[in-house]
C-alpha cells in the first residue's frame, strides 16, 4: 500500500534578468512554501536562476494532444502573418 | 546500463494494438519525432519506458551508498565537497527521472514502493562495495564515464520527458567523471601506497563496470523493439566497446594496468579487445546475490521507513494551514 | 607560543562550521525524501565552503605554513574549539532540524554583524555567510514549524529535540578576554548585541510551531575551549582516519 503522496508541482525558472520563466521540471512538496525552496536546493544548484515559480501540476490546464490537428494546423497556411512573405525591393534598405 | 531493465523479458501479457496508430506511431519514431506524455502510443511501449526510468531513477538514488560509505572519511576538504557535491546531483538526477516517468501516469510512490519490494531492478554497478578511498575516483572514472556512454544517446530517447532529463543529466554529470579520473590521476602519481590503491581500485571495478553495458547482444532480449521504438539507440556490445576502446588508454595514462591478461589492440579493426566477461557474476549479482544486495536495500528501506513520520507531519502541516486560510477567508467573507 | 585572540576567533568559527557541516553530510542516502537528500547537502556544501576559507585565514593569521587540511584533519578533539551544539549527534530529523534552527538563528545575525568587521577578510567571509545561513534559518525555521505543527509524533518528537539542545543555547554568546578585546577593536562582533534577533527570531518560529523552549537549569559549555561531549571523538576518528593514515600525502 503506498503512503499518502506529497503533490506534485512543477518548476519553472527565470534564467536571468530580462528573461521569461522557463518550465524546468517537477518536484513533490507538502506545500507551496516547500516547494519553493525545494525547487531552489532542486533546480538552482548551478546558479541556473534569480526567479522560480511552482505550481501544482494539477491546476495546470492542458491541450489534449488529440486536439493537435485542429488548433494548430490552420495557422500553418497563413504564411501572410510571416514578413518574409512581402518581397521589398533591396534599394529600400532594411526594414 | 543503469536501465539494465531492456535486457530482461516483458512478461506482461502483449495487448493487440489498434494498427492504423501503431503504423502512425512507429512513423513517428522513425521519423525521430518525439513522443509526449499524453501522446497515443503502445501499451509495451509505456511500459517499456515506465521500467527502463524508474530502473535508472532508482539507480541513481542506490548509486548515492557506495559513494556516501566514504563522505564522512573523505581526505581533505576539497574531496568532501566534491563528493557531496556529486552524490547530490545523483539524488537530483533520480529526481528528474522519477518525474519523467510519473508523466506516464505512475507515481513516486509505486515506484518506490517496487523498489522496497526488491520487484524493480538498479544497475548491477552499485551492488559492489567501495572499500578504499580509491574506489571513489574510480566510480567516477569508470561508472560515470560507463554511465556517460549509454546517457548521451539517451538525449535523443523518443519520450520527451526522458530525453529532456537525460540532457540536464548529461550536463550536470560532464563533471563527475572529470573529477574522478582526476582523483585517480593524483593517488596514481602519489605515494606507492596510493598508486596501489588506485591500481587495487581498477582491479576489482573494471569486469562489473564492463557488465554495467549489459548481455551480448546476441543474448539481449528487447533490444531490437527498443532500438525500432528509438528509445534505445545502441546495441549493448557497441556500447561496451566505445567504453573500452575511450577507457584504456586514460588507464595507461595514469601508469594503470588494465586486468585483463587478454588485452590486446588489434591493429586491423583499431580497437581494443577483452578477454571473457563472467556472466555468471552478472546473473548473480542481478539475481540478489552480490556482495551488497541486501545491504543496499535495508538501508533504503530503513531511510524510507525513518523518513515517514516527516512525511506525514509535513502532509498533516500543510492541511492545516490549507484549513486554517480557508476559514480565515469564511470569516473575512462574513 | 599561545595562540593569537585573532586566530583563535577565526578557529572557532571554521571548527563550528566544520563540524555541523560534516554531522549534515552524515544523512547522505538517508533524508526522509528525495529532496530534502539535496536540500540537505546544500547545507552541508554552505558550511564547508565557510570553514575553508576561515581554516585559510587561520593559516594566515597564524603564518606557519600550515594549510586548510591540517586544521582540519591533524588536530585532537582538544584542539577543536567548536561549540558543543554542533558536535551533537543528527538524532532523529527533529533533532537534526532543531539544532540548525538554533545555529543558523545565532549565525545569520552574527554573520550579518561581522560583515561591519574592521578586519577585511572577517567582514568580507561574514558578508558570504551571511546569505547562505539566512536561507539555512528559513529552512530549518519551517521544518520545525511542520514537525511542531504536524502530527502528534513529530510534535513530540521536536519537543525532545528541543529539550535536548536547549541546554547548548548560550554557550553560543560567551564572550572570553580575547573576545572582549576584539570586540573593542572593531573586530569581533559582540554576542549580546545579536541576542535579541536570536531570540524574536526563535520565539516567532516556536510559538508557529506550537512548542516553545523548555527552561534551562544548567547550560552547558566548555567546547569553545577544547572540553567536548563524547560525540566529538568519534566523530573526528572517522572524518580524520585515512588523511592521518597516509602523513604528507596528497589527495
Amino acid at each position: 500500500m503506498s503512503e499518502a503522496a506529497m503533490p506534485l508541482y512543477e518548476v519553472f525558472i527565470r534564467p536571468k534578468a530580462g528573461l521569461s520563466h522557463k518550465h524546468v521540471g517537477s518536484l513533490h512538496a507538502a506545500d507551496d512554501d516547500m516547494a519553493l525552496n525545494m525547487a531552489r536546493d532542486v533546480y538552482t544548484r548551478r546558479a541556473e536562476g534569480v526567479s522560480i515559480w511552482v505550481v501544482q501540476s494539477k491546476l495546470i490546464a492542458a491541450s489534449d494532444p488529440v486536439d493537435k490537428d485542429m488548433l494548430f494546423e490552420p495557422t500553418a497556411s497563413k504564411v501572410y502573418r510571416h514578413p518574409t512573405f512581402y518581397d521589398i525591393p533591396e534599394e529600400v534598405g532594411h526594414m | 546500463m543503469y536501465a539494465q531493465a531492456l535486457d530482461q523479458k516483458d512478461k506482461a501479457p502483449s495487448r493487440i494494438e489498434d494498427p492504423v496508430k501503431l503504423a502512425a506511431f512507429e512513423a513517428h519514431c522513425a521519423a525521430d519525432d518525439k513522443i509526449e506524455p499524453k501522446d497515443w502510443m503502445p501499451e509495451a511501449y509505456r511500459r517499456t519506458l515506465v521500467r527502463q526510468v524508474s530502473q535508472h531513477a532508482h539507480s541513481e538514488v542506490i548509486g548515492m551508498q557506495p559513494e556516501g560509505n566514504w563522505v564522512t572519511r573523505a581526505p581533505s576538504l576539497k574531496r568532501k565537497a566534491i563528493l557531496i557535491s556529486k552524490i547530490q546531483d545523483e539524488a537530483g538526477h533520480g529526481l528528474y527521472l522519477y518525474s519523467a516517468a510519473e508523466t506516464l501516469g505512475v507515481s513516486r510512490e509505486e515506484l518506490n514502493d517496487q523498489l522496497l519490494a526488491g520487484k524493480a531492478k538498479y544497475s548491477s554497478i552499485f551492488n559492489y562495495p567501495t572499500l578504499t578511498w580509491a574506489d571513489i575516483g574510480t566510480i567516477g572514472w569508470l561508472v560515470d564515464g560507463a554511465a556517460i556512454m549509454n546517457q548521451i544517446p539517451l538525449c535523443r530517447t523518443s519520450f520527451g520527458p526522458y530525453s529532456r532529463a537525460m540532457i540536464r543529466i548529461c550536463k550536470e554529470e560532464s563533471f563527475h567523471q572529470r573529477q574522478g579520473y582526476e582523483a585517480v590521476m593524483v593517488l596514481a602519481r602519489g605515494t606507492p601506497e596510493q598508486k596501489a590503491m588506485a591500481q587495487d581500485a581498477l582491479n576489482r571495478w573494471w569486469w562489473p563496470c564492463l557488465m554495467m553495458f549489459g548481455p551480448p547482444d546476441a543474448v539481449s532480449e528487447h533490444s531490437e523493439t527498443s532500438m525500432r521504438w528509438r528509445i534505445k539507440r545502441f546495441s549493448n556490445d557497441a556500447l561496451r566497446q566505445k567504453f573500452i576502446d575511450a577507457t584504456v588508454p586514460q588507464a595507461h595514462f595514469l601508469g594503470l594496468t588494465i586486468p585483463d591478461p587478454d588485452l590486446r589492440f588489434n591493429e586491423a579493426s583499431g580497437h581494443w579487445e577483452i578477454g571473457a566477461i563472467d556472466w555468471d557474476e552478472f546473473k548473480r549479482v542481478l539475481a540478489g546475490e552480490g556482495p551488497c544486495n541486501r545491504q543496499r536495500m535495508k538501508v533504503r528501506r530503513a531511510a524510507h521507513e525513518n523518513g515517514a513520520w516527516v512525511r506525514e507531519a509535513a502532509l498533516a502541516h500543510a492541511e492545516k494551514r490549507a484549513r486554517r486560510k480557508q476559514a480565515a477567508a469564511l470569516q473575512a467573507a462574513e | 607560543m599561545t595562540p593569537t585572540p585573532l586566530l583563535t576567533y577565526t578557529l572557532r568559527l571554521a571548527d563550528n562550521a566544520l563540524v555541523l557541516g560534516h554531522r549534515l553530510s552524515e544523512w547522505t542516502a538517508h533524508a526522509p525524501t528525495l529532496e530534502e537528500e539535496i536540500a540537505l547537502a546544500n547545507l552541508a556544501l554552505d558550511l564547508v565552503g565557510q570553514a575553508r576559507m576561515l581554516y585559510d585565514y587561520a593559516a594566515k593569521i597564524e603564518g606557519k605554513g600550515r594549510r586548510e587540511d591540517d586544521f582540519a584533519f591533524l588536530r585532537d578533539d582538544r584542539a577543536f574549539l567548536n561549540v558543543l551544539l554542533v558536535e551533537q549527534p543528527n538524532g532523529d530529523f527533529a533533532a537534526t532540524m532543531v539544532r540548525q534552527l538554533f545555529f543558523a538563528a545565532y549565525a545569520q545575525p552574527f554573520y550579518a554583524a561581522l560583515a561591519g568587521s574592521k578586519d577585511e577578510t572577517l567582514a568580507a567571509i561574514g558578508a558570504k555567510a551571511e546569505k547562505e545561513m539566512a536561507y539555512h534559518l528559513r529552512h530549518a525555521g519551517e521544518w520545525v514549524i511542520r514537525l511542531g505543527d504536524g502530527t502528534e509524533e513529530s510534535h513530540a518528537r521536536a519537543k525532545a529535540a528541543l529539550d535536548d539542545l536547549v541546554i547548548y543555547i548560550d554557550e553560543l554568546f560567551e564572550v572570553d578576554a580575547g573576545d572582549r578585546a576584539l570586540i573593542e577593536a572593531g573586530i569581533a562582533v559582540d554576542p549580546a548585541k545579536i541576542r535579541p534577533a536570536f531570540d524574536k527570531a526563535l520565539g516567532e518560529i516556536l510559538d508557529e510551531a506550537t512548542l516553545a523552549l523548555p527552561k534551562v537549569s544548567h547550560a552547558h559549555r566548555g567546547g569553545r575551549e577544547g572540553l567536548h561531549s563524547e560525540h566529538l571523538g568519534p566523530m573526528l576518528a572517522e572524518m580524520q582516519v585515512l588523511h592521518r593514515a597516509h602523513p604528507g600525502a596528497e589527495w
